[in-house]
């Protein structure tokens, strides 16, 4: 007797998108309640591999199986029905509906041979599958009152719903708080013990360790290591991913933060979102600000680039006090902010790379009359996609919205060195970007400080910081908890005073 | 604060209501016969046309399109009428306005969804095709039509005048089809978010394609009640209703963005405006003041959903910590 056909069995796929090959050949397998990782750099096929896996795209050459019935989907409705769910970074919910009008948006049971929907029906379907992935809301909540991780589950609801026989995730982790991913990992093994497949698509390469037995890394279009996670480890996944091995991630900075500060916040308030919040940082000199989701990081940075009023307190900049800040007065006084959500905040999808890297110093840019003078665009934005090494050089006829994510990064920070700026603030500057694009933003954060400007780091990445920060800074529920020098990092009591309290954090709506 | 806050949202998210009720009084205090049952019978009969055409456009609102071509393809649809089916029973002469008309609306939903085409620029090119149609059809003369259809406007079932009996109708078909069916559903979805919609294996363009048929066949439907009322199709005819009703749908709560509002909101701003129009006539009002009255109560619901949206953004901003209190 032959042994069971595997789950899934993917065989040399290949496509291309006018007229150039993106993938060559993928092949996998993965077996039920197996977990596989898949990895690899922005541009590698892993999001290509899935849309075809979802129906999004259809390949040009290869077989997949699916419990050994040849699978070809037409479109995503196609993939639904032959069980195989695909959850999305972004999740494609619609906030305008109630949950369970999301989770039978596609297949609503109708009554009898009638066109009505049958409400009791999906009412109660509803609740089981929320109960199965532990969500206790009623099933007629509307979508856009869920935070991210409750929006997760629903989506998850959805693919059990449809009874998934495998469950894609891209990213799912990216914008859940700690203790949500906790619950979400704690439901894939769930999954995986009820037989279900699951490939979990991921930067964060320690996430795929937690959860997968096996990993697959793509390179340019093609599988250059399968292994499990085991035998892999980090280290090796990442020189797979790159195609070398690098040793260090942080580049080395050398010259020491002077002593005049470029940035001094006192005792700055603003009542339920921060209490007293007191810092310096010195030109040349990177301070990181770890805390939870939910923290007020974020909001901390928004106050000081003038986005959030605050009530009490002063913010000044090389001495000089920032009154009722604005970002246009923050920027005058030399302030940056990369944001982070750079599709919806920070870039101009639909414009080529000239028009957002001018964008922030448009004055500079312009001729005598005040008019915007085309070749100082360009040259312009041709120096600054080489000082960020862009991957491209035809910054006027590139959209942003074609580049990787790591380059549309890059965009949005030459955008702001443009400016010269005398304090940095980045939040989450490497979301959703690979290794290599990664250690480019490290080289060019390492450059601004040494060049004397002040950078106020924000990560959820805690060796981010550690390896980049001359000092770190905790937050949490508004009020900074902790200080640490460099030479005192220590991961466990970082994440200890960043966490404190924030069990009881009253995240109220 | 944050009280004051949640009581002027509970006052502007019923504002609309509100302005209902101050219209009323106002004018009922200027007039005593504007209060009169026979009165809103009236309201009602003279807002039906509009209502019809606005509740097709709610449908292709709801998808995040635009139909400018409406008023057009009623002038087309009644001119084809008066040409050409005038010894037909009504009921004939109805079905066939409506065939012609969803015609018109596969010709737009097929040009926005398969040329993709931004709607605006495509229903404004039908807009002045279908216009230029019709006039050249009818050398611009202003056709009459016979008694057995504006006969129609006199009939009624128990009472209720005909307009009434069409506006009722299409009320409830629409508002099932929206809240009870599938498709009604999914409309919601596309216009939340077309491109997810497609990814949830929804068939974004084939329910565009379909709302563009429906607000043209409530064109053709609201053209045949507006035809029973006055009589004649001249060049005139649906000029810029397509703007009365966007304005009845908005002030009834529908986004332009897509994906929020309902047909019950659009009812409502149809017969608003159609009251505040009645009141101003029955208190004598100087016809050149009826625009400007009319544009503002739409600019300041308008302004009210503005101001409604910003004060929910802040009563939902996220606080970190526990506020104390003082």
């Amino acid at each position: 007797m032959s042994p069971p056909a595997p789950l899934l069995l993917v065989e040399g796929i290949r496509k291309s998108f006018f007229g150039v090959e993106v993938l060559h050949g993928v092949s996998f397998t993965l077996g039920r309640g197996e977990a596989l990782g898949l990895v690899g750099e922005n541009g590698s096929g892993k999001s290509t591999s899935m849309n075809i896996l979802g129906g999004v795209h259809q390949p040009d050459a290869g077989t997949m199986l699916v419990e050994g019935q040849p699978y070809r989907p037409a479109d995503p409705g196609a993939a639904i029905a032959a069980g195989i769910a695909f959850i999305h970074q972004e999740l494609n919910l619609f906030g305008n509906l109630t949950i369970e009008d999301n989770l039978f948006i596609d297949n609503f049971p109708r009554r009898g041979g009638l066109p009505f929907i049958n409400r009791s029906a999906i009412r109660k379907s509803t609740q089981d599958h929320l109960a199965q992935v532990d969500l206790d809301l009623a099933p007629t909540t509307p979508v856009a009152r869920l935070s991210q991780g409750e929006r997760q589950l629903v989506e998850i609801a959805k693919a059990l719903s449809r009874n998934a026989r495998l469950i894609i995730f891209d990213e799912p982790t990216t914008s859940l708080t700690r203790r949500e991913v906790a619950r979400l990992f704690g439901l894939v093994a769930k999954l995986k013990a009820r037989g279900i497949g699951i490939i979990y698509i991921s930067h964060a390469l320690d996430d795929v360790m937690a959860v997968c037995e096996r990993v697959t890394v793509l390179r340019d279009g093609a599988v250059v290591g399968t292994g499990t996670s085991r035998d892999l480890g980090v280290p090796r996944l990442i020189s797979l991913m790159v195609g070398r091995s690098i040793e260090t991630i942080f580049p080395q900075r050398t010259a020491p933060p002077r002593p005049s500060d470029v940035l001094a916040v006192t005792n700055l308030g603003q009542p339920g979102v921060a209490e007293a919040i007191t810092f310096t940082i010195r030109a040349g000199e990177v301070v990181g600000l770890a805390g939870l989701m939910g923290s007020g990081r974020s909001e901390l940075a928004r106050m000081i680039f003038g986005l959030d009023p605050f009530r009490s307190g002063t913010i000044a900049v090389e001495g000089v006090e920032l009154r009722d800040p604005t970002p246009a007065r923050a920027m005058a006084a030399g302030i940056a902010f990369l944001t982070e959500d750079r599709r919806g905040e920070g870039l101009l999808m639909e414009a080529p790379i000239a028009d957002n890297a001018v964008l922030a110093s448009l004055r500079s840019v312009a001729n005598a009359l005040g008019l915007i003078d085309g070749k100082r665009v360009a040259a312009a934005s041709r120096t600054m996609a080489q000082k960020v090494r862009l991957s491209t050089d035809r910054v006027e006829d590139t959209l942003v919205k074609h580049l990787s994510g790591g380059n549309q990064q890059k965009v949005v920070i030459g955008k702001w060195l443009m400016r010269a700026p005398r304090l940095f603030i980045l939040d989450e500057p490497t979301r959703g970007i690979d290794v290599g694009a990664k250690q480019e933003v490290y080289r060019i954060i390492n450059a601004l400080v040494e060049a004397g400007s002040a950078v106020l780091l924000i990560s959820s990445e805690i060796e981010e910081l550690m390896g980049l920060s001359d000092r770190i800074l905790t937050i949490s529920r508004g009020e900074l908890t902790g200080g640490f020098d460099r030479l005192d990092f220590d991961r466990e009591a970082i994440m200890t005073a960043a966490a404190v309290g924030a069990d009881h954090a009253k995240v109220s709506s | 604060m944050k009280s004051g806050n949640r009581l002027a949202l509970l006052g502007l998210q019923n504002a609309p209501l509100i302005l209902f009720v101050v219209v009323l009084l106002t004018f009922g205090l200027m007039s005593d016969r504007f209060l009169a049952i026979a009165n809103f019978r009236n309201i009602v009969i003279q807002a039906a046309p509009i209502g019809i055409l606005a509740i097709g456009m709610t449908f292709v609102l709801l998808t995040a399109q635009i139909d400018l071509s409406i008023g057009a393809t009623m002038y087309l649809t009644a001119s084809v009428l008066a040409l050409a089916f005038t010894g037909l029973p009504w009921p004939v002469a109805l079905l066939l306005v409506t065939v012609l008309a969803a015609v018109v609306g596969a010709i737009n939903g097929l040009i926005v969804t398969v040329l993709g085409v931004a709607s605006f620029i495509t229903t404004l090119s039908t807009l002045f095709v279908l216009r230029g149609v019709a006039m050249w059809m009818s050398e611009t003369r202003t056709l009459p039509f016979p008694d057995r259809i504006t006969d129609l406007n006199r009939a009624g079932v128990l009472g209720i005048p005909s307009a009434i009996l069409a506006f009722a109708a299409i009320f409830a078909l629409a508002w099932v089809v929206l809240h009870q069916t599938a498709f009604g559903r999914q409309i919601y979805a596309v216009g939340e978010d077309a491109e997810a919609a497609r990814k949830a294996g929804i068939p974004a363009k084939r329910i565009t394609f379909a709302c563009f048929v429906i607000c043209a066949l409530c064109a053709g439907v609201g053209g045949f009640v507006t035809v029973t009322q006055i009589g004649a199709v001249g060049p005139k005819y649906g000029d810029q209703v397509e703007f009365a009703a966007v304005a009845a749908a908005v002030l009834g709560g529908v986004s332009l963005f897509g994906g929020r509002g309902s047909v019950a909101g659009t009812v409502f701003g149809a017969i608003l405006i159609k009251t505040v129009q009645n009141g101003l006539n029955i208190v004598n009002a100087d016809p050149y003041i009826y625009p400007l009255v009319t544009g503002s109560i739409i600019f300041l619901a308008v302004a009210v959903d503005g101001l409604r949206t910003r004060i929910l953004d802040t009563l939902n901003r996220r606080t970190i910590r526990p506020l104390q209190a003082n």
